[in-house]
């Protein structure tokens, strides 16, 4: 210790978080007496205005030099009370960070003495750390302004356009020949009949004309190396390797069809297929001829399979349900040049395009594309029905959409996870069996074609993707984001960002948003031209160091070389002051920044002398 | 009115062509205001209640994770506030906006506030020495009274007082000065006058959000006569450790604590009749979220939710309604339900159907979701800006589908609830695209200039 240390404790009561179980005051009493202490009070809320001016004024008022705030989680609240220190002119690493809500007042809610007991126990241990610690600098880091963004659907090209247009060079990695992603499979978008293919091409035609996108079709992201502001790609077109340098990294991989494998008589029955192969049907004016069709939602999903609800097919089951009441004679082809004709058999065989979709799934077996007989039935109307748990008809265009489709008869029948529907097979007829909850009884239903609407599920190199940007998969290999309320298109890894359908289902609109959202955050740093990475960093003393290598092999960043003299270096940007290097070196030759030995043996001590009275 | 020339807080100079209005100081635009200054751009955001925060700060805990929302929210408050980049401008209004995209003339009416804000430091000795209380906190919905000269809520950003010129006896009566006479910064000011600003822009991003529909002239659920049916908002402020009640659930009728709640959904929305037809978006998270909280406050409440289609559809949301059923109990049934009634201890009888039978239940509390509806103040302000609204009174969006935060005029973006019915994570990730529309404009600008 260079100088007296002089501590400040600000122990916040967090409304009733903290207030309502620790006794506040008598912590407050307690800290007063801890050495080096010369000043401690509490606050209501410390985070908010007041607490943060009471934490500057005190600073200067008491010339403190260390400041301990006891209250909350670092996780979030770290950064303000630092740059709270840092105004008042404090080395933001002279703080201290101690949680007495997590991790006490929330945990012994019903033991509120032992709760206050715990509160100074935890409150002196940072007081014996915050007197060792160190002032630390940060340094600035050059940023490579361009990024890369990887995946070509809608969410990606919104990323890329929004990136170019900001006035930053991209690089966008598709894998297929085309852009366009998921939407390249619909038929229509929205409710307005616009076909989904016109749509995109606007779009795509700006990505492959704009000045500062690159394209890379056919092409995919096979390794990326460094850290925000500098990382090292590798693009591999059919085998072509290309190395590129570029700022930050974009991540728009997009997400699959479920494949309903066994459920509802899928692969048995050729006129049993899913809302993706309907609308590749419908896109293509390929639909058989019907007269009866039935819709039946949550298809492995919703804890059938999966666990989630996948938010767009309910939606996509309605503009489908209510263009078929409008226009099925047209979808259908039963309308030619304005003359309808009255008399078409109804097909009960999918089409080839459909059949050879499903061939083309690896490990499937070969199936023929069925027997097409003649039938004889004319279809005057057509019968829609809509087997559903709930209709997620969110917001205004998918509630009114719905609104018509009950107003056109499409017959909506509620189904629960208890007592699904079956399906079975009879003559011509696809058959379902359901349970009528109003009529309270089992009925059947006869229909000519049943489409399920299955989830969407992540991408299976997702895992890939994951392992080399070292960025994490949620739940159900969906990628995910730093915080799903308020950082919904970052990474928790600085420099990397995420949008679309590959952090969890979303429709075109929620999903170009997202895209353009990511350029907003991808752009910050691009912008600024520099980042200032944190200084908690390893230090490697190269006089103890024997350069065995046991810290190159287990750092996870990829932040640690051996350098010229044999021993291990440290690269400062990427590193992440995970500590494992430094838990693993046998000569105890690392030393890890604002988290030394001494520092960390200090609070161990104070809190066995706590134990031990 | 005075007119006066902008300068930034911190004195920052003002270069037009480099900067972009946001309107409205909730998480939308915060999020809008953040991403832009971040990047360099200066950002004049404009909120037109005294704080910013809008209605995330009222709110007591978020869906699906049940993070406190002030909590995660007051970071981001501090961090506009203090940004050098962005100058916050609560308590006013935008009243003209001319010019087209890449150079706009914008004109806003700051509103006296008869504190000097940079000199408040929210202390609160004024609070408890004014003499004028009983006044309806509307903050609070209606929950608790506030004095004459207040500040907005604990958390507010500025912290700083503000005085309500249609109780302030001094402004009213030229009698009283207890406030001046004890602030001790000398930041009481009854010579303040509204102020009109005028400033240059490149872009604007509208993040106004929204109102909330009042129950009180719909018979159906008995709001406003049965004293213990309460709004969601009211409920949110009820269940909040630092609402009127401390986080103690009590009815209004005799202050007890309920032991059976029942929620009732789609109040006011998914209904022709009143006008909003729409799904609201989030009422089924929310009131899954409450009927949890509900169980934390008070052991073994009994909490159930009537609902027409529950639309736990994005992220972990049917997996949190799950968790309400079988961790904490909620009962879930699927019907309308209205409140017809009550019994003599005032506890509401709530009719619903079961299997097409109508029954009647006793609850000793019933929290309606009303719905979320445009702001009254989008008429007012599209006109300003320019920009049309939709049927229903929304922001119009442009393009849903491939421009969704594009409004019908060029260089005005939307972000948040104000252009239709989104949840919290949608409003940041729009507040974001907003602000890359806007930085575009800011790019274009320089590149041709």
């Amino acid at each position: 210790m260079s100088e007296d240390a002089r501590v400040g404790v600000f122990v916040c009561h967090c409304g009733t978080n903290i207030g309502g179980c620790v006794d506040v005051p008598k912590v407050v009493e307690y800290a007063k007496t801890l050495p080096h202490v010369v000043f401690a009070t509490s606050n209501l809320y410390t985070c908010a205005e007041d607490g943060l001016s009471s934490i500057r004024d005190s600073i200067k008022e008491n010339n403190l030099n260390r400041v301990v705030v006891a209250a909350c989680t670092p996780r979030t609240h770290a950064p303000l009370f630092q740059s709270t220190c840092e105004e008042a002119g404090l080395n933001k690493y002279l703080f201290t960070f101690v949680n007495i809500r997590e991790q006490c007042s929330w945990v012994h809610m019903k033991e509120k003495d032992s709760a206050t007991e715990k509160a100074k126990e935890l409150i002196k241990m940072g007081v014996a750390r915050v007197e060792l610690l160190e002032p630390q600098e940060e340094v600035q880091i050059e940023v490579i302004p361009s990024a890369v963004v990887i995946g070509g659907g809608v969410a990606g090209m919104a990323a890329a356009i929004s990136l170019a247009d900001q006035g930053f060079p991209v690089r966008l990695v598709e894998r297929e020949k085309e852009l366009g992603g998921f939407v390249r499979n619909l038929g229509y978008i929205w409710q307005e009949r616009r076909e989904a293919v016109g749509a995109l091409s606007s779009m795509i035609r700006r990505v492959k004309n704009h000045r500062n996108i690159n394209l890379y079709l056919d092409s995919e992201v096979v390794a990326a190396e460094g850290f925000i502001g500098n990382y090292e790609i590798v693009i591999d077109t059919h085998g072509e390797q290309k190395k590129d340098k570029v700022g930050v990294i974009v991540v728009a991989t997009g997400a699959l069809e479920y494949i309903p494998e066994g459920l509802y008589g899928y692969e048995q029955y050729d006129n049993v297929i899913t809302l993706t192969e309907f609308e590749i049907l419908a896109k293509n004016k390929k639909l058989p001829k019907l007269s009866s069709l039935a819709f039946i939602q949550c298809v492995g999903s919703r804890g059938q399979d999966k666990s989630y609800c996948s938010r767009i097919c309910c939606n996509v089951t309605l503009k489908n349900a209510m263009n078929l009441a409008d226009n099925w004679k047209n979808m259908l082809g039963l309308e030619e040049a304005g003359k309808v004709v009255e008399s078409i058999p109804v097909e009960k065989a999918i089409p080839a395009e459909i059949a050879e979709r499903r061939r083309g799934r690896m490990g499937r077996r070969d199936r023929e594309a069925g027997e097409k007989d003649e039938a004889e039935v004319a279809p005057t109307r057509l019968d829609i029905a809509v087997f559903n748990r709930d209709i997620m008809s969110y917001g205004i265009e998918h509630e009114l959409t719905y609104n018509k489709t009950k107003e056109k008869k499409v017959r909506f029948i509620r189904y629960t996870p208890q007592n699904r529907p079956k399906v079975s097979h009879e003559g011509d007829k696809l058959v379902i069996d359901y349970w009528h909850d109003t009529m309270q009884m089992q009925m059947k239903m006869m229909v000519d074609m049943i489409v399920l609407a299955t989830p969407l599920v992540a991408q299976p190199d997702a895992k890939e993707i994951s392992r080399m940007l070292k960025v994490p998969l949620g739940q159900e290999g969906f990628f995910l984001e730093a915080h799903v309320k308020l950082r919904p298109v970052d990474f928790a890894t600085d420099g990397i960002y995420v949008c679309g359908t590959c952090k969890g289902p979303a429709d075109i609109p929620e999903a170009v948003a997202q895209g353009m959202a990511a350029a907003s955050r991808a752009a910050i740093p691009l912008a600024r031209g520099y980042v200032q990475p944190e200084s908690l960093v390893a230090f490697v003393d190269s006089d103890v160091c024997s350069g065995c290598g046991t810290c190159i092999e287990i750092c996870p960043y990829n932040a640690i070389r051996k350098n010229a003299e044999g021993v291990a270096e440290i690269t400062v940007a990427a590193c992440k002051g995970c500590g494992n290097c430094g838990a693993s070196c046998p000569k105890n030759a690392i030393i890890m920044n604002h988290y030394t030995d001494n520092q960390i043996l200090a609070e161990a001590r104070a809190a066995l002398q706590a134990v031990n009275g | 009115m005075e007119k006066s020339t902008l300068a930034t807080r911190t004195g920052r100079r003002i270069e037009s062509e480099n900067s972009v209005l946001v309107i409205g100081g909730g998480i939308a635009g915060i999020q809008a205001a953040l991403d832009l200054a971040d990047k360099g751009v200066i950002v004049h955001l404009v909120e037109k209640e005294p704080s910013l925060g809008g209605r995330m700060a009222q709110l007591d805990k978020t869906f699906p994770t049940n993070d406190c929302s002030i909590c995660i929210l007051a970071p981001k408050m501090a961090d506009c506030y203090g940004h050098p980049n962005i100058n916050v401008l609560t308590y006013s209004q935008v009243i003209g906006l001319e010019g087209s995209k890449g150079s706009f003339n914008v004109r806003v009416l700051k509103k006296a506030r008869y504190v000097d804000e940079n000199k408040c430091t929210g202390c609160g000795e004024c609070l408890d020495k004014c003499p004028t209380r009983n006044i309806n906190n509307k903050w609070e919905q209606g929950l608790a009274t506030r004095r004459a000269i207040y500040i907005p809520f604990m958390q507010a950003v500025p912290r700083a007082a503000i005085i309500d010129p249609e109780n302030c006896r001094f402004l009213l009566e030229g009698k009283c000065g207890v406030c001046k006479k004890v602030c001790k910064r000398e930041a009481v000011d009854y010579e303040m006058k509204d102020a009109v600003l005028e400033f240059e822009v490149g872009a604007v991003v509208v993040a106004t959000g929204f109102d909330v529909w009042d129950p009180t002239s719909s018979v159906e659920y008995g709001y406003g006569k049965n004293a213990n049916v309460f709004t969601a908002m009211e409920y949110e402020r009820l269940i909040n450790a630092a609402g009127p009640t401390h986080g103690h659930i009590k009815r209004r009728s005799d202050e007890a604590e309920p032991k059976k709640v029942a929620f009732i959904q789609c109040v006011g929305s998914r209904n022709v009749q009143t006008g909003h037809p729409y799904c609201c978006s989030v009422c089924c998270m929310h009131s899954t979220k409450e009927a949890m909280l509900a169980s934390e406050h008070v052991e073994g409440i009994k909490c159930t939710i009537f609902y027409k289609d529950m639309r736990a559809c994005a992220k972990g949301f049917d997996e949190y309604v799950e968790r309400a059923k079988k961790d904490y109990g909620v009962e879930y049934i699927n019907s309308d339900a209205t409140v017809h009634g009550q019994t003599d201890g005032g506890n509401p009888l709530v009719s619903f159907d079961i299997v097409g039978k109508s029954q009647t239940r006793e609850f000793d509390m019933v929290v309606l979701a009303t719905t979320l509806i445009p702001s009254s103040k989008n008429v007012e302000l599209a006109k300003t800006l320019g920009v049309e609204l939709d049927p229903f009174g929304f922001f119009k969006v442009r393009d849903h589908v491939f421009d969704p935060v594009d409004s019908t005029r060029e260089g005005v973006y939307l972000a948040g609830y104000c252009s239709g019915p989104v949840d919290i994570p949608e409003s940041v990730a729009m507040g974001s695209a907003a602000a890359a529309k806007a930085m575009e404009d800011l790019m274009e600008r320089k590149v041709f200039a």
